[in-house]
């Protein structure tokens, strides 16, 4: 199934001898379960419970008053015609298929620059992961609302410059290319995990390259970039993952209405207000479902494809 | 490490056939490392530039925050947005939300130290039947867009009577509802050695001992990170609050910003501002007191992944 690298070498390790196993695994089994009784519990009730009726009730109409009414399919042909949900997933995809691959290009361009430096890595490594840490916050919505807003100093600044786009915050055109830049800013986390992956690339590696006159470009494609591999197949699906639930500086930055000309309108913020500003459960519910099946997908597809592109070297310490 | 470096640098001429790391005079090694840092500096002075400037307009009065103003400096710098932040919004001071909040983290910090360590040691020590088709559940779990539970979840809390209280934000972190953590104590259990328990086990001790006299105080680098971040997390948590509460009083911190701004509606810029850096101040002190031990907690755990 859902198998990363470190999952399998739980098979590696040295069990306990065979005889006498039938007495211990009795009690084991119950004490296993006993501890894991605070997981299953939440499993159940919160995850796998709510997962089952969210699915039942995308097939009705529901508005938390009235008992829901059975209606098939209507939620899901509906929104198909539903011109905001549509503008929603255009709003969402651009921002994913745009923002995802900058940030982790920026996390990883970085990450070679810094692993390049003896002297101040750390300190560079904290100052540069702060924003991750912060950037999803309301504050910082705040803050990125006015530095990108009238007279701003974005615009400002792009003035000085001779270019005058006046403010982002108010221009259809360009909420999303903030939007985007707000989740570059936080390139700082998956920055991290690639200096941590860099710094575990043998350096013989790179000496024996230099031997063959190897260049700056083929030791990347040729060394880095393969060893790199699952390290950013990790960053990829997670970033990715993310990046599709974006909603508290999308819902802060337009007052919770998703403009200028819905050009905010996250596919979570539309969800958000169907479900809990009209009380439209059931097609709520349909849109969380369908979320629910394209990451199902992506997540699927960057699994398949990441036998191709995802090279694990043989010895696992 | 000399030659780590090399890929990385922008090395004028790739088809050096003869380059030897090596052979760099000192010279150039000083001229190399002075790159390096002046593009780093470059760099940390514009990702910093935000959280700059965010802290100086939240000291500048009013009329300097938007209009012609860029530089972070000011001869007005005071204390008045503040003092105006500090009242607070709808009758509810400012010390009742940061309280609100604490009370919020701290609750979150509890329930997920006490529930992930307990479920992550029966994953990690324990061998039951069924256990990796729940661990894979379990990862399967950190995958998942948390929408397609709110809204049932929403759904049974109201027919409980329990909107409007903290029971919704806080049940699920009792019950190792952030499998990030679960799923990080488990692998740092993992790495511990397995003779530890066997020894145990030979002296008659039961799971309860050795969890509570072994595994714990071995885990306390997971259990430090773990309440580190799910701190963190419930300062900054936005949706939660969203959904479940009303009234003012109970308001955290970013709902009551939230709120803030839209009474205000950016009449008060600098006490908005202010307010928005009262908010991350715990985080920030939290940054700067514990960086270490965030930073080398993504990097060593956010890999294991």
């Amino acid at each position: 199934m859902t198998q990363s690298p470190t999952l399998s070498r739980r098979s590696a390790s040295p069990s306990a001898p065979a005889p006498r196993k039938s007495k211990r695994s009795g009690a084991d089994a119950r004490a296993g379960y006993t501890f894991l009784l605070p997981w299953l519990l939440g499993f159940i009730a919160l995850t796998v419970g709510p997962m089952v009726s969210s699915l039942y009730l995308s097939f009705t109409n529901y508005n938390l008053f009235e008992p829901p009414k059975w209606i098939g399919l209507d939620n899901y042909t509906t929104l198909f015609q539903d011109e905001r949900f549509l503008q929603s997933v255009g709003v969402t995809t651009s921002y994913v298929v745009f923002g995802t691959p900058l940030k982790l290009a920026a996390a990883l361009a970085i990450a070679m620059l810094l692993n390049s430096a003896r002297k101040g890595q750390g300190f560079y490594r904290s100052a540069f992961y702060a924003p991750s840490l912060i950037g999803a916050s309301v504050s910082i919505a705040i803050v990125w609302k006015a530095m990108f807003g009238d007279s701003g100093p974005v615009d400002q600044g792009l003035s000085f410059f001779g270019i005058n786009l006046g403010g982002w915050v108010g221009n259809p055109d360009m909420t999303i290319p903030m939007m985007i830049l707000l989740t570059v800013w936080q390139f700082g986390a998956p920055m991290v995990i690639f200096l941590a992956g860099l710094k575990q690339i043998p350096a013989d590696l790179y000496e024996a390259a230099s031997m063959d006159g190897a260049g700056p470009i083929r030791k990347f494609l040729n060394i880095t970039w393969p060893m790199l591999s699952p390290v950013v197949f990790f960053n990829l699906l997670m970033e990715t993952i993310h990046a599709f639930q974006i909603f508290n500086s999308a819902y802060i930055i337009s007052n919770g209405e998703g403009g200028p000309a819905g050009s905010t309108l996250f596919y979570t913020l539309y969800l958000y207000l169907r479900g809990f500003s009209d009380f439209r459960m059931g097609y709520a519910s349909a849109m969380a479902w369908l979320l629910l099946i394209v990451v199902g997908i992506i997540t699927l597809v960057i699994f398949k494809t990441s036998k191709s592109w995802v090279h694990y070297s043989g010895d696992a310490k | 490490m000399t030659t780590m470096a090399t890929p990385t640098k922008p090395v004028p001429d790739i088809e050096q056939a003869q380059y030897n790391p090596k052979s760099e005079s000192v010279t150039a090694k000083r001229v190399k490392s002075g790159i390096f840092h002046a593009v780093a500096l470059a760099l940390t002075a514009v990702v910093l530039y935000p959280a700059l400037w965010m802290i100086a307009s939240s000291f500048k009065p009013n009329a300097e925050i938007g209009g012609a103003n860029t530089s972070l400096w000011s001869e007005n710098f005071s204390m008045d947005n503040f003092v105006t932040a500090m009242d607070g919004i709808g009758g509810v001071s400012t010390l009742t939300f940061f309280t609100n909040s604490l009370i919020l983290a701290i609750g979150s910090v509890v329930g997920t130290i006490l529930s992930a360590s307990v479920s992550a040691y029966a994953f990690a020590r324990i061998k039951f039947p069924g256990r990796s088709i729940f661990f894979g559940m379990m990862i399967a779990t950190l995958l998942l867009p948390f929408h397609v539970v709110i809204i049932p979840q929403y759904i049974i809390f109201n027919q409980l009577g329990l909107v409007d209280t903290y029971v919704p934000l806080l049940i699920g972190k009792f019950l190792a509802g952030d499998a990030f953590f679960v799923f990080l104590m488990v692998q740092f259990m993992r790495n511990l050695p397995a003779e530890l328990d066997e020894a145990a086990r030979i002296d008659g001790a039961g799971h309860v001992r050795i969890f509570t006299a072994i595994m714990l105080p071995l885990m306390k680098p997971a259990l430090i990170s773990t309440s580190i971040f799910s701190f963190i997390w419930s300062w900054n948590d936005f949706l939660g609050p969203l959904l479940y509460l009303n009234t003012p009083d109970k308001y955290p911190l970013p709902l009551a910003l939230r709120l803030f701004v839209d009474q205000t509606q950016s009449s008060d810029y600098g006490a908005m501002i202010a307010m928005s850096v009262l908010a991350l101040l715990p985080v920030l002190v939290f940054f700067l007191v514990f960086q270490r031990y965030i930073v080398e907690g993504v990097s060593t755990q956010g890999l294991k992944g």
